[in-house]
């Protein structure tokens, strides 16, 4: 490794670097004005917006950077832009959720700014050190975040469940790594993926990425590793819970798809098939066990668990098309998840929790238009259309028809299909019951705005999805190029 | 407005309406009603230029717009009507503004939602109808289940919830295999002429190896015979139609019903011909097992709506099975009967309607003798039993005898089959008239029911116009579909190709047909498969019913 790095470097680490500066900027004004709520909100909302704007800055570039470890390329642009996306809208939505848990915001956004740049990072890594770094730095932020409220014993539990099964997970993915370096002498995706080559079946690298799969499948909450989920989205604070499903999610299955599109692509039918067993147990086990939920938070946990499956169709499906369906279905997925989070946020009062179905009763009264966004994420979720959950599991099942995975894609819609049934009780529970529950929810400006964004942008990517399409087609493109054409410098 | 944009006007206009119905204050209920009932007015007034600018001598889609959509899977906006969506997208119209004029007074609660999701349901048939882009239509198939959710379970009666997501889940899980089939297809298309497109032009012009029809045809058949629905696919038919609101029930048995067997006349046949012809005698007997088991279960009914809802599983499967005989006059009864359907069920829901609205219980038990206070309501009732019977006059003998002619052909064995489903009705729609309308009033409550108001009668006075010129002079309506007819019959029996080449009109020259298609009216696809102007020939399906062939 060369012993520093060019300044042509520096200038593609901008965004990372204009996020790190802001997180210790946030650190500094939290000591500075600690009661300073707006102001808190206000500093983490313009580090993401000029992070976001680095990022835009770079958009088109193509580069191999830090001695390797790093990419700036179409894959990782992609996922940055909905990190940043994502996490704003995060923080949008925390602002009064904060003040009515009565918690300070100083370190809650410094950690929030911390899990994006971890999931920067991981979308970027081409080594496997630089992702175990990003990861690492992602995960520890959620463990304290998830644990944000002290004084609710549920959160508590929440944060010690999910701090001791994820360093259990990482260990585990951490010897599958090591195994990987073993065989090949490096760390580097793209430099062992040529050693690799013509070793399919080798019972270490299989073991490798049996190791490797059990660590990620526990990051994006695939069955059988997704029985932490549940607990910890029900425990976290919403708003935490709303980043980790989707922000934690799409970084992991960025990792995911940089490590077994770039580095093992030569043992492709090994992790395919796993990968596909996976999917249909995800998706299954997802839907069954939400049918049964009566708490919001655990059930989007459990459907969340099942959106996992249906991502891991675009993987299992292995082609350029494939990995864009799954890059779409990821967007698409932010959008919908967080802004049904949101209108839960919505219904946490001073004296209402807020997470219950029943606490949904007669909302289509009380509240229309918030009524009407969750259906249109629900549907959305469901995979109707004209909404974006329908455009992203209609490219996963074209995919999986396209690469000849039909009993998968059979199994995948008649998974939407069971979904729907409990979406449609949240539905049934917010337009056909008549009794409220609790004080009136009312929107913040900052909240409605989210819901908002939320809402337009599920039913814009479900009328119209071109532009996202076609960013996804480049993004998918881009790491397919990486795999073949570039090297480690 | 410019003529190119004429289908669009027609099918966002409904949409619109819906949008301007969210502005209108919700206390203002008034205002409201005016306001759908004048759009969905406005709705039908705009399509009926469609009757008389459709020129049935031409055999290809017209009205054509076409735009980019998602142009990096091939997806397009692509609208087009031949003329059995020409009939059907009338019928729509139609049967859209019956039934929200119908709701007056009915609905009482959430009037402004309301009148939103019968509009938004409105444009959802409208472009399945229209579309001629698979994955168009396969969203607005798809658009149209959740208004029509709605409407079961806000709307709804006692068991409302369960029939709503009955509905809801079954409808669903049809359609998302059928999506597979959309999509095996899209990439066989593919594979072949190297073009991603959705294009139903041009899916129907591929010749498809016999194992991969049948399998699309087995996806296709799962989203259609659910929606038609062909037994034993129909159980969530009577709970929805049992359940829903009046204008729910009429929307659902005049129109959507006929978007299962407009999938199989436009998808299912043209596109997979061979499987079709492999499929028949499964097809028929599900459709024979369901004229006559629908007619008996009906027979057993106390419920009015619940009768009727099986009526209409059998008369579906009346017009399945007209369909599935592949020749040109039972697909022109199957098409004319979809029609009659519409205009006789849809009328017999919206009596029940009446009634249901007068003394809220729709236990046949508790009427009888009606025909003593409301004699205006039991002459309606009288045409529309008739007219679902099938007595000649009424337009629901043409498309039975039409059917019946075509399947004869095929199988006398079926014929008879069927016939005897007819008797069956006969026996069922004779009994309800008699248990509900003769007799002495014995029910005190029945003793002051009002007549049909002048709103009521303005609903009913355009369906029974429409089956008594069906039933006398069916042959503008023969003469529309005509060719699309010969077309599909010619695509799915190369028997009859010949006959399609001999019906395409000589008066459509190649310039003319150039100069329409700048218009867009016309698509320009060549006539016969050799793409010559065609020599002379009378319409196979001659005007008066059931020339012999």
């Amino acid at each position: 490794m060369p012993p520093g790095l060019p300044a042509s470097d520096l200038a593609h680490l901008l965004p990372e670097i204009v996020l790190t500066i802001g997180a210790l900027a946030m650190l500094v004004t939290d000591v500075l004005a600690p009661a300073r709520r707006a102001l808190l909100t206000g500093v983490a909302l313009a580090v993401l917006m000029a992070t976001l704007g680095a990022v835009v800055r770079d958009l088109h570039a193509e580069a191999s950077i830090a001695g390797g470890l790093l990419a700036v390329d179409g894959f990782a642009t992609f996922f940055k832009v909905i990190f940043l996306v994502v996490a704003l809208l995060t923080v949008l939505m925390s602002h009064r959720y904060l003040a009515v848990e009565r918690v300070s915001a100083g370190e809650y956004h410094f950690l929030i700014l911390c899990a994006t740049l971890g999931m920067m990072v991981m979308a970027a890594a081409t080594d496997l050190i630089s992702a175990f770094i990003g990861l690492e730095t992602m995960a520890v932020s959620f463990y304290i975040l998830t644990g944000y409220i002290k004084p609710n014993p549920r959160s508590n539990e929440a944060a010690v469940k999910y701090f001791l099964l994820g360093a259990f997970s990482l260990a585990i993915m951490l010897y599958g790594m090591s195994l990987l370096y073993g065989v090949s002498g490096t760390t580097h995706l793209l430099a062992m993926a040529p050693v690799f080559a013509g070793q399919a079946h080798d019972p270490r690298l299989l073991l490798a990425v049996v190791l490797i799969v059990a660590g990620l499948g526990f990051k994006i909450a695939a069955a059988p590793f997704h029985m932490w989920a549940p607990d910890v989205y029900e425990g976290a604070p919403t708003p935490i819970t709303a980043f980790l499903s989707v922000g934690s999610k799409a970084a992991s299955f960025a990792m995911l798809l940089r490590i077994f599109g770039q580095g093992l692509p030569a043992l492709v039918t090994d992790w395919a098939l796993l990968f596909e067993v996976l999917a249909i147990v995800t998706m299954t086990v997802g839907n069954v066990a939400a049918m049964t939920q009566s708490n919001i938070k655990r059930m989007l946990a459990y459907s969340s668990i099942a959106h996992a499956g249906y991502v891991l169709i675009g993987v299992v499906a292995g082609t350029t098309r494939g990995v864009s369906a799954a890059l779409f279905y990821l967007a698409a997925y932010a959008l919908m998840q967080l802004g049904a989070f949101a209108v839960v946020i919505l219904l946490r009062r001073a004296d209402a929790i807020g997470d219950e179905l029943k606490d949904l009763s007669g909302l289509s009264g009380r509240q229309p238009l918030a009524a009407f966004a969750m259906l249109l994420f629900l549907l959305s979720l469901g995979g109707t259309p004209p909404t974006a959950g329908f455009m992203g599991k209609f490219r996963l099942f074209a995919a999986a028809i396209d690469s000849g995975h039909v009993a998968l894609a059979v199994i995948g819609v008649l998974n939407s299909v069971l979904s729907l049934y409990y979406y449609l009780r949240i539905v049934m529970f917010m337009y056909q019951r008549g009794e409220v529950v609790g004080a009136e929810p009312r929107f913040t400006p900052l909240l409605a705005s989210v819901v908002a964004v939320a809402a337009v942008g599920t039913l814009v990517l479900g009328v119209y999805p071109t532009v996202l399409i076609d960013a996804a087609d480049a993004s998918a493109r881009a790491l397919g190029a990486g795999a073949t054409v570039a090297g480690p410098r | 407005m410019t003529m190119s944009h004429y289908l669009s006007l027609l099918l966002f206009l409904p949409l619109a309406g819906a949008l301007l119905v969210l502005c209108v204050p919700a206390r203002n209920v008034n205002a409201v009603k005016w306001l759908a009932n004048g759009v969905s007015l406005a709705g039908f007034l705009l399509a009926t230029p469609l009757w008389f600018w459709y020129n049935p001598k031409s055999p290809d889609f017209q009205f054509i717009e076409r735009a980019r959509w998602i142009p990096s899977i091939g997806a397009e906006y692509f609208l087009g009507v031949d003329g059995i969506s020409t009939l059907l997208v009338l019928l729509t119209t139609l049967m859209g503004f019956i039934a929200i004029l119908s709701s007056w007074s009915a609905i009482t609660e959430r009037v402004k939602e309301y009148y939103f999701t019968l509009l938004v349901l409105q444009t959802g048939m409208l472009g399945a109808f229209m579309s001629l882009d698979f994955l168009l239509f396969f969203l607005f198939w798809e658009v149209m289940l959740v208004p029509m959710y709605f409407l079961i379970g806000i709307w709804g009666s006692s068991n409302r919830l369960y029939s709503a997501i009955k509905f809801f889940l079954y409808t669903l899980a049809g359609s998302v295999v059928m999506l597979l089939g959309i999509l095996a297809l899209y990439f066989h298309n593919h594979s072949v002429t190297g073009i991603y497109t959705f294009d139903i032009v041009q899916l129907q012009r591929l010749s498809i190896p016999f194992d991969l029809q049948w399998w699309i045809f087995l996806a296709f058949f799962f989203g259609f015979a659910i929606k038609v629905p062909m037994f034993p696919f129909h159980t969530w038919l009577p709970d929805a139609h049992t359940d829903a609101p009046t204008a729910g029930s009429v929307i659902l048995a005049a129109v959507l019903l006929k978007m299962g067997t407009y999938g199989f006349l436009r998808f299912s046949l043209p596109i997979l011909p061979e499987a079709t012809r492999h499929f028949v005698p499964f097809i028929a007997a599900l459709c024979i097992v369901g004229i006559i088991y629908g007619a008996l279960v009906a027979l057993a009914q106390r419920d009015w709506k619940r009768l009727v809802a099986y009526s209409s599983v059998s008369h579906m499967a009346m017009v399945m099975l007209g369909m599935f005989a592949l020749n040109p006059v039972g697909i022109a009864g199957s098409v004319i009967q979809q029609i009659n359907h519409g205009i006789s069920t849809g009328a017999l829901f919206l009596l029940v309607g009446v009634v249901y609205e007068r003394r809220h219980t729709r236990e046949i038990a508790e009427y009888g003798g009606l025909s003593r206070v409301m004699p205006g309501f039991a002459a309606v009732f009288l045409v529309m039993t008739m007219s679902s019977i099938g007595l000649p006059t009424l337009n629901g003998f043409i498309g039975e005898f039409l059917i019946l002619q075509g399947v004869f052909t095929q199988s006398w064995v079926w014929a008879g089959v069927a016939a005897s489903g007819i008797v069956l009705g006969a026996a069922y729609m004779l009994s309800l008239y008699q248990r509900t309308m003769f007799g002495a009033v014995a029910n005190e409550k029945n003793q002051s029911l009002p007549d049909l108001s002048v709103r009521e009668w303005a609903t009913f006075v355009p369906l029974i116009g429409l089956a008594v010129w069906i039933g006398l002079y069916p042959a503008p309506f023969l003469e529309r579909i005509n060719l699309s007819v010969l077309k599909v019959a010619a695509r799915v029996n190369p028997a009859y190709a010949a006959d399609f080449a001999a019906a395409c009109d000589t008066t459509v020259t190649p310039e003319l047909r150039a100069a329409s298609a700048g218009n867009q009216f016309l698509a320009a696809a060549p006539c016969g498969p050799d793409g010559q102007p065609l020599t002379t020939g009378s319409p196979v399906i001659s005007t008066t019913a059931g020339a012999p062939r």
